[in-house]
């Protein structure tokens, strides 16, 4: 405090011209440059074992990855389940979600998905059911099977791609709304592209998809 | 070792007459002259805590360190016939840094013990050490029978949720017949890539379960694959704009030496005369004394390592993580360079700062891969003379007038020169530890053993201990701690006097949160808000009723003769250092800020 070190002042020392935006990245000092955040679905295959879960979701939470569902289920191999996760980050925040759920060591395989990937959920809407014909009627639109039903409520499962599923919990609810459990999208890869395999490396972020296109073709 | 089982084996009831047979057995075996090593190998297992034991054994395990409890008891007693030496800590979270410390220094993962509940949560800090500074470590923790899991029984913890965070890997055994191939595959993992700390939860009916069967050898999982050889195309462009390099630096961290990478970086760097910096946790990597080693950049790096990396137009990182305390704010940091990021762990690239050639593999190999992709060494005379420029511009030199107190940069200089170049030096967290970094010349790879990610007070005198079991006899080990930073765990003193370790801990002493108080006097207007330590107990006094030989340093008449006396006395010995306590650190990047404007005094800040 009352001494220091001998040298040149801060003001009197060179400094140099070029600038990083927050994410590392070299940038023109002139332009300031920021990757948009965008959404995606990663899919992870993994070894069917206790604890798993807890690990990836850990992982989400304590890097403050945003993750907007995670769903988990079995494959077809008992000993392994794929867990599909929906992100919502800039591109390099997608990569290091990548690379940070790779060095779990029970992580066989991690990939982002192409947006052309079939991508479903599922919902279950619990509805007034004062008008049933009505109710029917807006069920048939969405391919939704009502399958409960009171004289007071009608419960619709419906299944399809994030946006069919919030076009039918906006149609529905002129019923007035009363429950709605959903379970995030779980996806596959199209055709004979493989979704996770075990000698899959998976690509970096930069080579994978950039549009922002979340709906697919599959769409319904 | 045979001794101890011949005495235990006839007063143990729960072996039964075969297994009393087997343990007579080597003695009547001794008759052919075969060495009584390759008896214990050939004993078969007989319960989970032996099989676990056989697996520290397979795997090469000399010491251990830990804290006998209830739900660990097990593997204990089958301690009890090993070989391998067990050294009891004072408290867990010093059984977490020892090992730690011994995984620095030997290279091998350190091994600690702990029981369930207290156990296991006071290992947390020293795991959590472990893994910010990509530590070798393996811990073996007690848990509750099974069927208790869950009930929230007498110290039981959720020991593998508590510790997820933490580690690299961590698995709670469900199986005698497995439990010992579960340790030999977390042995594995710890030393294995990018190392880190791993840790098997033992559940005491498992680790006291029959079994037969003998552990796995030492093998990390399928799933864990690690890269060796970084892409060609990757090398080939880097090594292309090194040869172009205007102002090339080489920064080392922590991952050179752990790689075993410090001599290829050493051949390197000197070949094509780029100047070098070591981030904290990769002091010794490159020789302090070198004309091309600008020592240590980042937050209390100095003024020269922080200039150059300012200023370079071509970065070599080596196996650094780019932490905070070294890149200060981002947007300024090194701002005109390319970076050429060379890591073991993918997910260390472009984490932080972004890598123009990611270059993914084990640092050793890599830098030899580079080394012969780099035809032509840069053209950088001018570059070399600037760095030189910056070195005696802002040199590293303090007043140290006989008549106002001791100077800590006196001290750590004067323990330096006291000590051979293959000295260890352990430290606390404080402004003693940014002295110990600025002030000794390190010339050595793991001869720098601290606290750096997470930035533990406390992790000295433990990490001593540690270091001292893994070095060789002929080094010596200096902890140097602060007041604040000893007193946290300065109950290992009693293992020190107890194992007879030949430490020197010269304690940094200004009554004082140093850092904090530097810290205040910087930013909080001079309030010393519970940082005034002024109520210190006499070190040198407390070291005697611990058994160990204290000494006091007042004045610089003392200095090398006390020190030359500490260092000489065989056995743990401790310094109250008394030093000037208005001393505060100097260069300092503040939080966040630009590395080139490093503040040279306390109006600069």
């Amino acid at each position: 405090m009352k001494r220091g070190l001998e040298g040149p002042e801060p003001e009197e020392r060179p400094t140099p011209s070029g600038r990083r935006n927050k994410q590392g990245i070299r940038i023109d000092p002139e332009v300031e440059a920021t990757h948009e955040p965008r959404r995606t679905v990663i899919s992870a295959l993994v070894e069917h074992e206790p604890g798993v879960l807890s690990d990836v979701s850990g992982l989400f939470s304590r890097r403050q990855f945003n993750i907007e569902s995670l769903t988990v289920g079995p494959t077809e191999d008992d000993d392994r389940a794929r867990i599909t996760i929906v992100v919502e980050e800039p591109d390099p925040g997608i990569d290091q979600v990548e690379k940070q759920l790779r060095k779990l060591v029970p992580v066989i395989s991690v990939r982002e998905l192409e947006p052309d990937a079939m991508r479903r959920e599922l919902a279950l809407i619990k509805v007034d059911a004062t008008d049933p014909a009505q109710v029917n009627a807006v069920a048939e639109m969405y391919d939704a099977e009502t399958v409960d039903s009171s004289p007071e409520t009608a419960t619709i499962e419906v299944t399809g791609a994030r946006p069919k599923i919030e076009a039918a919990v906006e149609t529905f609810s002129q019923f007035g709304i009363r429950e709605i459990s959903r379970t995030g999208t779980t996806a596959l890869a199209r055709g004979t592209d493989r979704t996770a395999a075990a000698e899959s490396t998976a690509q970096p972020a930069d080579e994978a998809n950039h549009g922002d296109n979340y709906q697919t073709a599959d769409d319904d | 070792m045979s001794e101890r089982a011949a005495e235990i084996s006839p007063a143990d009831d729960e072996q039964d007459d075969d297994q009393i047979t087997d343990s007579a057995a080597p003695d009547a075996v001794t008759e052919d002259g075969t060495a009584s090593d390759a008896e214990t190998a050939t004993d078969p297992v007989t319960t989970g805590a032996e099989s676990v034991v056989r697996a520290l054994e397979n795997a090469g395990v000399e010491c251990a360190f830990g804290v006998q409890g209830g739900a660990i008891m097990p593997v204990y007693d089958a301690l009890y016939d090993s070989d391998i030496r067990h050294v009891t800590m004072a408290h867990e979270q010093g059984a977490a840094h020892a090992a730690d410390a011994y995984g620095i220094v030997s290279g091998e993962p350190g091994v600690c013990l702990a029981t369930s509940g207290p156990g296991a949560t006071n290992l947390v800090t020293g795991i959590a050490d472990a893994d910010m500074d990509s530590d070798p470590l393996l811990a073996l923790t007690g848990q509750v029978p099974t069927e208790f899991v869950g009930n929230d029984a007498f110290q039981e913890t959720d020991t593998t949720g508590v510790t997820t965070p933490i580690t690299k890997d961590n698995s709670f055994a469900s199986d005698s017949d497995r439990v010992g191939s579960d340790v030999s595959e977390a042995f594995a993992l710890a030393g294995a890539g990018r190392p880190g700390p791993t840790l098997v939860d033992l559940p005491k009916d498992i680790t006291k379960g029959e079994t037969d069967q003998e552990p796995d050898d030492p093998k990390v999982p399928d799933t864990y694959q690690v890269q060796e050889r970084a892409d060609t195309e990757i090398v080939e462009a880097a090594a292309e704009r090194i040869e172009n390099a205007a102002r090339p630096v080489m920064l080392l961290g922590g991952g050179v030496i752990k790689g075993e990478a410090s001599e290829a970086c050493r051949e390197f760097a000197i070949e094509h005369e780029i100047p070098v910096i070591t981030t904290m946790p990769g002091i010794g990597a490159f020789p302090e004394d070198h004309e091309l080693s600008l020592e240590m950049a980042g937050m209390h790096g100095t003024g020269y390592a922080n200039m150059a990396i300012t200023h370079c137009d071509t970065l070599i990182g080596i196996g650094t993580r780019f932490d905070d305390r070294l890149t200060g704010g981002i947007e300024t940091f090194a701002p005109d360079a390319e970076l050429i990021h060379v890591d073991i762990d993918p997910a260390e690239i472009s984490k932080n700062i972004h890598a123009d050639y990611p270059l993914v593999g084990d640092a050793e190999t890599v830098v030899e891969q580079l080394a012969d992709a780099v035809d032509e060494s840069p053209d950088a005379t001018k570059w070399r003379a600037q760095c030189q420029q910056w070195k005696s511009d802002y040199s590293m030199a303090y007043d140290a007038p006989k008549d106002e107190p001791v100077q800590p940069e006196f001290v750590v200089e004067a323990l330096d020169e006291a000590t051979s170049d293959r000295a260890i030096v352990t430290t606390g967290v404080g402004q003693h530890q940014m002295w110990a970094c600025q002030y000794w010349t390190y010339t050595e790879p793991r001869t720098w053993v601290s606290s750096h990610g997470l930035g533990t007070m406390g992790y000295g005198l433990p990490s001593a201990i540690g270091a001292r079991i893994a070095a060789d006899d002929d080094q010596e080990v200096v902890c140097i701690d602060g007041d604040g930073s000893f007193l946290m765990t300065l109950q290992g003193l009693s293992v020190a006097v107890r194992e007879e370790l030949d430490i020197t801990v010269a304690v940094l002493n200004n009554e004082y949160i140093g850092m904090v108080r530097q810290w205040q006097d910087a930013f909080f207007d001079g309030r010393h808000s519970a940082s005034d330590y002024g109520w210190m107990p006499e070190f040198d006094k407390l070291a005697e009723a611990f058994g160990a030989e204290g000494f006091r340093i007042d004045d610089y008449d003392d200095v090398a003769e006390t020190i030359d006396a500490a260092i000489a006395y065989d056995g743990p010995s401790v310094i109250d250092v008394h030093i000037d306590p208005d001393a505060n650190v100097y260069p300092m990047v503040p939080s966040g800020g630009d590395n080139g404007q490093f503040a040279l005094a306390e109006d600069q800040l």
